[in-house]
């Protein structure tokens, strides 16, 4: 079988030769146009004049295209129709795009749009979370309220903590910016190339941008350089603009944001404030908590309401948490509409949790994994002989293990991971170790902290969980594969492909990849939220069982054999003990009139999700994980450094664990970029700061771990996925927690009090917090 | 302009090419060679490094900010020219083996930084790799397929290019590009309102981000007398052509703090392309090396026409924006100590490779009996001008030293820097923490680890 095995990506080659095709580099017919926005130079106000007279005289441009020019829908949000392509006249962000620029090249696009004289009326923008709140500015009437058991309890508890802390944004930096190819078609159709994880989705809004049926637009997808969720929505501008451009001029119109442009105009990780009360034992067991989550969403709903949604869904995290309260605002503001990115909303909500975890344990005095496996789920194993009635220890709890949102943890495996990573990674030493060594040294200090991950796994949405393939079988016994996920880098070509060929029992080479394309796979769902190779992988094996079916009754027939005579595998198909060629088999299938082209569909199971009442069963199941980081600080600049991490991850029975292990890899260089050095700063005025990788800072070659191991955790799903797989796109982005609690443990070390550190922990927020603990005393 | 170079082992010759476009641009949108990948389009993310080679150097440079002229007479080598007779070279088999690509945009330049530090046998992937970045795979793959194919003898087109080269593409030059600095003088005195471009890392942005016309411009890159570092006695002569990471090989030895901090200026690609002369010139408050210059007692030779003045480095700079530099005027060279050996350079910025300084504190302070009997110290970051710390030295200059006197003396830099804040800190970390870089550089000197670097497992 080919899946379970480390094949390298399939355009790995094709990487590293510089062939792989991104949509700059499509060959497009000479006459091309080339576009570019131009934007809003204020937060938040009105246009009282727009003068494009320099702009239509800059060498090399066609035409200027202003909001009342379009000629249907000027709308490209995902859902809420908020989101206009261009300003009607009102500004809700700076950067926000007004005019469409269409020329001969992008250059021309880009010096051209810099040159409309245009005039403003103020008005005070609403940047803040303090200013949202102020002006009572926020997305649905009030806050969402979830919950469990009863949180007065924190009034009575031995140990009370209330705090509040921040936690910043992040850009995706995904390498190849936006971008979009539209090239018009014969009697109104059009094909758009689009870098996009919602290929569906661009599909949608280019039809209702240029007045057709979905059915005249064929949206193509194969690669993207780098999505994360920035590509979930984010695209749908650039393909609406290139698809009226070509619709007007009929000529190929493409448009690709400059850098600096994508980060002023795209939306971004949401930034969130959180605010704590808890209640606990004197040995840290948590009695109650009341969370207050505060984000801040930016000028149009996006996917604001889903992210804000599963940041309440992780505020347990891997606790047990029976008394739980958590409130979420959604605040609407003058600034970029945040959207998705890895995790959705489900790292801040975790970050939650773990911070009262930290705090918890420094205030009761205890090694924070004490505190935090006293707080534990417990595993499904300790859990199944409960319910079944067997022995009940006396340490074990009783009754099931409910989420603050009703679902029952039933696969919970943290505990015997926990053990693992412990010994693995050398915990209780090397915390002595620190100990030991922060006693000798003043100026640097060093710390260590483990972190768990428990992400649930399904759209909360629950209809998008749904996916369709198409298989062919040629004659001469060649596969070509589509379905409806995008390739952007995390494998899933490859892994999807593996499960094919596990399926007829042929070599990858006969299976080819192809570009996701809605003219073959219609209705396709995002591919996000880790769903790609779940459902994807599925609605390929259903299409595949489908031809199997078909290919057997036919070899039934033929050998008067019995349907579990049949095998497939080793290139070739199995009667008993004889064997056919693969291609043989086809060939003679071919000529007997057998059809060897089938879809494939698939809808996950069990999950139903009442979001307004936050009860259900949001998920199908949970991944899992858990990490140690250490790092070092230094207290008179607030410089930090990883110098080991230890992460143990559960992607079910792997499809392919190299390709799982990079994902894990990646995603915690990721998620510790986004709570160390990168920092999104806007000015008073609203204006990004940093808008290009000279201002802001993902982590660099060096800044990942020196010793930095990754491990997977053997352990077949129990729900029934692909091949017992489990998604593995998101869950190890929150690894990178580790790296903010070890430098509050370093910090920790300087004196007495608790950090209080906000993330990012920029060195200015490390040393800020340093010289916190510092004041008051050892 | 006409430009000929060797590319993928081919000559090309171009006629009356636009000097300021990019090479990138050229390579995609007129070569239609889309391999080499545009992912900031400013020189910081490395997706666009191209090998540039010549008789003596292998270089890899951001294709985004090279202008054509500036590769005029060299070969250069692309990632889809960097296989062996049909096949992969052993970098890019090791990258695929090792699972060195997922989204694969950043890969092209992976692929060519690691063939030009695997020719330049420089095995330190932390430095050489600093200025490619990668968003997908947290970069542990890559080094493992850098560490794997390090051992890797040379392509045999390095040798190849270099043969063509010499009898090959035309290198005649225009008047745009000066072959010395006399006709470099000449041709300022003639264009006073001439922009000079020498690396183009800073003014390449004009273009790129800006949309800026230059105008009328002059290529520097032919200025071959000024590439020249000259050691007598007691004072090392730089020239201005000399490139920042020529500068750091010098420096290794003689400054060894300089040049770690210059280790930090950017990423190879910038350092191989910029020029001590530009990042001087630029007048920037946010410069790499004019805080450890000044802090060196460096001097600069000024140069119109046939008349030259030195000036002290701290001079040059007048105020934000102003340097001390008339029309037709250019800085031909720089004069520094050949030792100091108390000079320690500090750099503090978000992220410790590829960054910016938020404020870069250097110390040279000469010590004798204990006592400070002098003292240079000198700040970026910190005014609208690398500037030193007047009040500080006064401060310090006969007082014994050790931490007290530092943690006393630190307060003076509160009459000599009022910083700003922005995107980088604000001006109270600024301030903050350059008084405690004295309280480092007191434990520096005394050998007490003062650096997250030097922390190992």
């Amino acid at each position: 079988m080919s899946v379970h095995k480390s094949l390298p990506h399939d355009a790995a080659l094709l990487h590293v030769s510089g062939q792989a095709r991104y949509i700059d580099d499509i060959p497009t017919p000479a006459d091309t146009l080339h576009l570019a926005f131009g934007v809003s130079a204020i937060a938040h106000g009105e246009i009282t004049s727009l003068d494009l007279e320099d702009v239509f005289a800059s060498e090399g441009v066609i035409d200027v295209l202003t909001s009342g020019e379009l000629p249907f829908e000027n709308d490209v949000s995902p859902s809420a129709h908020d989101e206009p392509l261009l300003s009607t006249g009102d500004i809700h962000y700076l950067g926000q795009p007004i005019f469409l620029v269409i020329a001969t090249s992008h250059l021309a696009a880009r010096k051209a749009a810099r040159l409309a004289k245009i005039t403003y009326h103020d008005s005070p923008p609403i940047l803040s979370i303090d200013d949202a709140l102020a002006a009572n500015s926020r997305f649905e009437d009030g806050p969402r309220i979830y919950g469990q058991g009863d949180i007065s309890v924190i009034d009575s508890a031995p140990v009370v903590i209330e705090d509040s802390f921040e936690i910043g944004g992040q850009e995706h930096f995904y390498l190849e910016s936006q971008a979009a190819l539209a090239v018009p078609q014969e009697d109104g159709e059009m094909v758009v190339h689009s870098s996009t994880q919602h290929p569906t989705e661009i599909q949608h809004k280019v039809a209702e941008a240029i007045g057709v049926a979905m059915n005249d637009v064929r949206v193509e997808v194969r690669r993207m350089g780098g999505g994360f969720g920035g590509k979930e929505s984010q695209g749908n501008a650039l393909a609406c603009a290139c698809a009226i451009a070509a619709q007007r001029t009929r000529r190929p119109c493409k448009m690709r944001y400059d850098r600096d442009d994508d980060m002023i105009i795209t939306g971004k990780r949401h930034d969130f404030r959180i605010t704590y009360r808890v209640g606990c034992e004197e040995n840290g067991k948590i009695l109650g908590i009341s969370f207050v989550h505060y984000a801040r969403c930016g000028w149009a709903q996006d996917l604001s309401l889903p992210v804000a949604d599963r940041a309440m869904l992780h505020s347990d995290n891997a606790y047990h948490l029976e008394n739980i309260r958590i409130e979420s605002h959604r605040l609407k503001t003058n600034t970029q509409s945040a959207t998705a990115f890895r995790g959705f909303g489900g790292p801040q909500g975790m970050i939650g949790i773990e911070r009262v975890l930290d705090h918890v344990a420094h205030r009761v005095g205890r090694d924070p994994l004490e505190v935090r496996l006293l707080n534990y789920y417990q595993d499904h194993q300790d859990h199944s002989v409960e319910a079944s009635g067997g022995s009940i220890s006396s340490k074990m709890k009783t009754g099931p293990q409910t989420t603050p949102y009703g679902m029952e943890v039933e696969d919970f495996v943290l505990n015997q991971m926990t053990a693992d990573i412990v010994d693995r990674s050398e915990y209780q030493s090397r915390r002595n170790a620190v100990a030991d060594w922060n006693a000798r040294h003043s100026i640097l200090k060093r710390g260590l902290a483990l972190s768990p991950v428990k992400f649930g796994i399904s759209f909360t949405l629950t209809h998008l969980n749904q996916a369709g393939a198409l298989v062919h079988i040629y004659q001469d016994g060649s596969v070509r594969m589509n379905h409806g996920g995008t390739e952007m880098g995390q494998g899933l070509f490859q892994k999807v492909a593996q499960v094919a060929a596990s399926c007829f029992g042929i070599h990858m080479d006969r299976v080819k990849i192809t570009a996701t394309d809605t003219a073959k796979v219609p209705n396709t769902s995002a591919t996000a939220a880790s769903s790609g190779s779940d459902l994807n992988g599925m609605a390929v094996k259903a299409a595949c069982d489908t031809l199997k079916a078909r290919l057997c009754a036919f070899l039934v027939d033929r050998h008067e054999c019995r349907h579990s005579d049949i095998q497939f595998k080793d290139e070739q198909v199995w009667i008993k003990e004889t064997a056919f060629r693969f291609e043989d088999v086809i060939k003679q299938a071919y000529e007997n009139r057998i059809s060897l082209s089938a879809t494939g569909f698939y809808k996950a199971p069990k999950v139903a999700w009442d979001r307004i009442k936050g009860q259900g069963r949001p998920f199908l199941y949970f991944a899992y994980g858990v990490s140690v980081s250490e790092v070092v600080i230094d207290t008179l600049t607030g410089e930090y450094r990883i110098l080991r991490s230890d992460i143990l991850h559960d992607a079910g029975k792997s499809l392919n664990p190299d390709l799982d292990i990079g994902q894990v890899e990646g995603a915690f260089v990721q998620g510790a970029g986004w709570l160390t050095t990168e920092e999104l700063v806007w000015d008073a005025k609203g204006a990004l700061k940093t808008h290009a990788p000279s201002t802001y800072k993902i982590p660099a070659f060096a800044d990942r771990p020196d010793i930095f191991n990754v491990s997977l955790w053997d352990n077949e799903n129990q729900e029934d996925t692909i091949y017992k797989s489990k998604a593995v796109g998101e869950p190890p982005f929150m690894h990178g927690i580790s790296v903010y609690l070890a430098l509050s443990d370093a910090i920790a070390a300087c004196g007495s009090r608790y950090p209080h550190l906000d993330a990012p922990a920029t060195p200015e927020r490390v040393l800020t917090a340093v010289q916190r603990v510092q004041r008051h005393g050892l | 302009m006409n430009i000929s170079f060797l590319l993928n082992g081919e000559t090309v010759d171009l006629l009356d090419v636009c000097p300021t476009t990019t090479l990138l641009d050229w390579l995609r949108d007129t070569r239609g060679l889309k391999g080499t990948k545009e992912g900031c389009n400013e020189g910081d993310c490395g997706a666009c490094t191209i090998i540039v080679i010549d008789e003596t150097d292998v270089k890899p440079l951001n294709a985004c900010i090279l202008f054509l002229p500036q590769i005029h007479g060299k070969a250069i080598r692309t990632v889809e020219g960097v296989g062996i007779d049909g096949a992969p070279h052993p970098v890019q088999s090791a990258m695929v083996d090792l699972h060195g690509s997922q989204c694969g945009f950043c890969t092209p330049g992976f692929i060519t930084s690691m063939v030009a530090a695997q020719i330049n046998r420089d095995l330190d992937h932390d430095t050489t790799l600093a200025g490619n970045l990668c968003r997908c795979t947290g970069y542990a793959p890559i080094a493992k397929a850098a560490t794997a194919a390090a051992q890797t003898p040379n392509p045999p087109w390095l040798q190849q290019d270099r043969q063509a080269l010499a009898s090959g593409p035309s290198k005649e030059l225009t008047l745009a590009q000066p072959g010395s600095s006399d006709a470099l003088a000449a041709r300022l005195i003639a264009h006073p309102d001439t922009t000079l471009i020498a690396g183009a890392t800073d003014i390449g942005l004009w273009v790129t981000k800006q949309c800026r016309d230059l105008g009328d411009v002059t290529f520097l890159n032919a200025v071959n007398d000024l590439k020249i570092i000259e050691t007598t006695a007691t004072t090392t002569r730089i020239g201005a052509m000399v490139s920042i990471e020529d500068l750091r090989l010098w420096a290794q030895n003689s400054h060894p703090s300089f040049a770690s901090l210059l280790q930090r200026y950017a990423s190879t690609q910038v350092r191989m392309a910029a020029t001590i002369g530009g990042n001087i010139a630029n007048g920037s408050p946010i410069g790499d090396s004019p805080p450890a210059l000044i802090a060196m007692g460096g001097v600069l030779e000024l140069r119109r026409g046939d008349n030259t003045r030195q000036i002290a480095i701290e001079d040059f700079f007048i105020e934000y924006g102003k340097q001390d530099l008339g029309p037709s005027e250019f800085v031909q060279a720089l004069l520094v100590p050949n030792q100091i050996p108390n000079l320690r350079c500090y750099k503090i910025s978000k992220r410790f490779d590829q960054d910016i300084s938020a404020l870069c504190g250097c110390f040279n302070v000469t010590i004798t009996d204990n006592k400070v009997t002098a003292a240079r110290i000198a700040f970026g970051g910190m005014a609208g001008i690398p500037k030193r710390a007047t009040h500080l030295e006064t401060a310090l200059l006969g007082q014994d030293w050790n931490a007290d006197t530092a943690a006393a003396c630190m307060v003076a830099l509160d009459q000599d820097f009022t910083p700003l804040s922005d995107m980088r800190a604000s001006a109270a970390y600024r301030l903050n923490v350059a008084k405690n870089l004295l309280l480092r550089y007191v434990s520096d000197l005394s050998g007490t680890p003062t650096s997250v670097r030097e922390v190992t497992v």
